[in-house]
């Protein structure tokens, strides 16, 4: 077998592993979690009957273990549930599934995690080879600079500031980006420019410093010293010799950002009003909505880990040396 | 008056009507010697005092959850206000802006046997949005829904004195209650008690009621928007409401500046005089009943020695708890629940103010100096919950006493602190009638008497002055119950709190109801487009 295949199938099979302990370490953690959906939906108002009535719909009477291979045996066959929300009701228009609920959330997320990727990505990896072939000049400390000190303040402070200058005053933007499923795709693209620059100022710092930091590594080494030799221009040495070895930490840094994207930035989605699946993981947190509180933590899981699967699979295929082991 | 006086009264009550433009009143006032500014605010106000149709009202609000459904049993938060009382559902009756309780989709209703029994008339030919006319059998339901043994309604509390209800033919709802109950209607008022139609038996909870407005798109967590109902007996002023949820003030309040909603709540008070200068803007202030509070659990050490929870409600300067907590936009609290503009409020004597020396003599002469005690603080109990206990532990120094303040986490307070802790932080949205106030947070066996205070008196003056219907003999009843509260209770009212929002000024809208924020919830349906 192909030892890329075969890397992948293990990579996938300690995958579905993780992915099960992840399984029972939210389900227990939830589980400990003070108070119940009842509490937390009644909050001053529960009273002893209303939330004894209110577990007792939701069947959240019985054991944990009971309710934990339900819902295992369930999110295998793709079916995570549903929601607690609604579930009180008398009648079945109100329940909502689990899938239903997170569905157009984890679209939105996707969304403006791809439109940042496609602005962060080009600038941070242009930007690492730009420092890096001009390095210690002025260009390469302002770069250093400007990224660094957006990455160092707080995501909600980027986001206001440009909120206060692109949106209040200048009226480039709108301020809210509340989209729904309805909202045409030209619509929805302006509407998440704000927020996805506002990530953009977040990441880019990380990639391009590490897409710097390892080509600078490699220029040291002595057929980089060679190429130069040859009289091939600095430009050249660093895309054509230096950077095709470079690939796999900056696969793995950029992975590790749209990881990042997907499932922390619950801040920016709460001062966008962006409908991201962040905040729904917050919200069902809160009230304990433990379907799908469970269900978003998987996908977080999974998207950690398949991201990484990626990162790797990448890195074997741009280093001979694992692609042709002897 | 002159002839142009007269003149100008005619014209105004012509814009007032709507037959005059802005540009021709605006000549004929200049014309009559008036400056520009002058003519155009009295256009703005004559203008402004006729509700007027049209318009789409866009309130960004910070509440709302994703796990919000139309079901009324669920309601509990500021969208659900509005919901329940002046959007899709509508209520028997509702509170005017002085808080008497006035009929909606009652006709009227009268009390006989000594407030025993209730008869309600509904009103007739009134239809829900799918079409269904209303009948008794859909208020029977309704209520039954919310008392019912399997009921988790928040409302249940409200209607814990019916003995039974029945419908009295297709037009009347005959209540008998357990005992007396003279504020019996005021329950009917309450946001969890839109009237549900009723099929097969079964309540409708998909938001479809009787109210001024349809659902017409519902994203639990984001927004919810409705259109007016052309068939309501009571219809609304816009043509169009959007709810939208943005919880985080600062976006909130940009949202508002730059225009993408009409209205916000809960502004945030440390950059309100920013706000305020903002054009066409308007601060929405008003003195209601919420108020924050600081229970004692009045059957633990210390607190169980009334000499300490004495000394603990001189040993602390609430105006300036009003002044730094709320910045002002606040009045502090005697120790009576009862807001100062509910009927029946009092204040009782001496009123408690921040005396330091009088506490300290207090503990002294008990025994008592060198009192200790711990306060647990969340933000979840009010906002500025825990900037308020250190200022507390400060003040109470000055008595000798000392107060470790404990932060508590936000999430599960109201399981895990609230009238778990022997001091803590609570708040309270207030209550329609002195009664379930009373009733609600301080009687004995009461779910929510968080102060677990058991005073025989009190409890044998409450019903008593629930069935009493000589409004003067019920005041004196009420006055004495508050003072034994005052004097005796383990809960200390810090301050009310004010609603503070902020909308532009081409909103019109008459006096504000005090009951809850949003215009009592009314706004929906009561305010119009200038």
């Amino acid at each position: 077998m192909h030892p890329v295949i075969r890397t992948v199938l293990q990579r996938l099979g300690l995958g579905l592993l993780t992915l099960f302990a992840v399984s029972v370490i939210i389900f227990s953690t939830l589980e400990m979690l003070p108070g119940g959906f009842a509490e937390a939906i009644l909050g001053q108002g529960a009273t002893p009957e209303t939330v004894a009535a209110f577990n007792k719909s939701l069947g959240l009477d019985r054991p944990p273990l009971t309710r934990y291979v339900e819902w295992i045996t369930g999110a295998v066959q793709g079916d995570f549930g549903k929601s607690f929300a609604g579930a009180g009701g008398w009648r079945s228009e109100n329940v909502r599934t689990v899938s239903g609920i997170i569905g157009p959330r984890l679209y939105n997320t996707f969304f403006l995690a791809g439109l940042t990727a496609i602005i962060a990505v080009p600038i941070a990896l242009g930007l690492g080879l730009l420092t890096a072939l001009y390095r210690n000049t002025w260009f390469d400390r302002v770069a250093n600079a400007t990224t660094l000190t957006t990455i160092a303040s707080p995501e909600f402070f980027v986001a206001y500031i440009l909120v206060f200058f692109l949106a209040v005053k200048l009226r480039w933007f709108p301020p809210l980006s509340t989209v729904s499923a309805t909202t045409p795709f030209a619509e929805h693209f302006y509407k998440a420019l704000l927020p996805a620059l506002t990530l953009t100022l977040v990441i880019v710092a990380h990639m391009m410093r590490m897409t710097r930091a390892s080509i600078i590594s490699l220029l040291a080494s002595p057929y980089i010293e060679m190429a130069r030799l040859k009289g091939l221009s600095r430009s050249q040495v660093i895309l054509r010799h230096a950077l095709p070895n470079a690939w796999a930490p900056i696969a793995t840094v950029i992975a590790f950002n749209l990881a990042y994207l997907v499932v922390g930035v619950v801040v920016v989605e709460v001062v966008f009003t962006y409908p991201g699946i962040g905040q729904l993981m917050v919200d069902s947190v809160g009230s304990r909505d433990m379907p799908v509180a469970q269900a978003c933590a998987l996908i977080f899981a999974a998207t950690y880990i398949l991201l990484n699967l990626l990162a790797d699979i990448i890195a074997i295929i741009t280093n001979p040396r694992l692609l042709h082991p002897k | 008056m002159t002839e142009f006086e007269y003149k100008l009264e005619l014209a105004k009550q012509a814009v007032t009507k709507g037959k005059l433009s802005r540009r021709d009143f605006t000549k004929f006032a200049l014309a009559g010697g008036l400056t520009l500014t002058v003519a155009d605010g009295l256009f703005m106000k004559a203008a402004r005092a006729q509700a007027k149709q049209g318009g789409h009202f866009r309130a960004g609000l910070g509440h709302g959850n994703t796990t919000d459904t139309f079901d009324p049993a669920t309601y509990a938060h500021g969208l659900n206000f509005g919901w329940g009382r002046s959007l899709v559902g509508a209520t028997l009756t509702r509170t005017d802006q002085k808080n008497n309780v006035v009929p909606y989709l009652a006709e009227s209703f009268e009390p006989s046997d000594g407030a025993k029994k209730w008869v309600f008339k509904l009103r007739k030919g009134v239809t829900f949005h799918n079409g269904k006319t209303l009948t008794s059998d859909d208020v029977v339901g309704t209520i039954n829904y919310h008392m019912g043994p399997d009921s988790k309604s928040a409302g249940k509390a409200y209607l814990g004195g019916v003995a039974s209800v029945k419908a009295d033919g297709p037009d009347t709802v005959v209540f008998e209650l357990k005992g007396a109950d003279a504020d019996f209607p005021y329950a009917f008022a309450q946001y969890q008690f839109p009237i549900l139609a009723i099929t097969d038996g079964k309540p409708d909870v998909t938001g479809n009621g009787a109210g001024p407005y349809i659902l017409d798109g519902f994203e639990p967590g984001v927004k919810v928007h409705f259109k007016r109902n052309p068939n309501a007996f009571a219809p609304g002023n816009f043509d169009e409401v959007t709810q939208l949820v943005i919880l985080d003030a600062a976006a909130r309040t940009n949202a508002y500046l730059s225009g993408e909603v009409d209205y916000i709540d809960k502004v945030d008070l440390k950059t309100i005089d920013m706000l305020k200068s903002a054009p066409d803007t308007a601060i929405y202030d008003v003195s209601g009943m919420q108020h924050y509070t600081a229970p004692m659990l009045t059957d633990t050490a210390p607190f169980d020695k009334p000499e300490v929870r004495q000394a603990l409600k001189w040993a602390i300067n609430r105006q300036e708890l009003v002044d730094k907590v709320l910045f002002g936009y606040g009045k502090p609290g005697n120790d009576s629940p009862l807001a100062p503009s509910m009927k029946f409020a009092t204040s009782p004597e001496p009123v408690h103010t921040y005396d330091p020396e009088k506490a300290k003599s207090i503990l002294a002469k008990a025994g008592l100096s060198g009192l200790k005690v711990d306060i647990s603080a969340a933000d979840a109990a009010f906002a500025g919950s825990v900037d308020a206990a250190l200022l507390m532990a400060e003040h109470a120094k000055a008595a000798g006493i000392e107060i470790n303040v404990v932060r508590e986490p936000n999430d599960g307070y109201w399981d895990n602190v609230w009238i778990k802790k022997p001091w803590c932080h609570c708040y309270w949205g207030g209550r329609p009638t002195a009664d379930t106030m009373l009733t609600v947070s301080l009687s004995e066996g009461a779910a929510w008497n968080d102060t677990r205070w058991k005073n025989a008196r009190f409890n044998e003056l409450l019903p008593q002055a629930r069935g009493e219907t000589d409004d003067a003999k019920r005041a004196a009843l009420y006055a004495e119950m508050q003072q034994l509260v005052h004097d005796d209770g383990g809960q200390m009212v810090l301050m009310f709190a004010n609603y503070v929002g902020a909308m532009t000024t081409k909103l019109g809208h008459g006096d504000f109801n005090s009951d809850n924020d949003f215009d009592g919830g009314y706004m929906y349906d009561r305010w119009w487009f200038v």
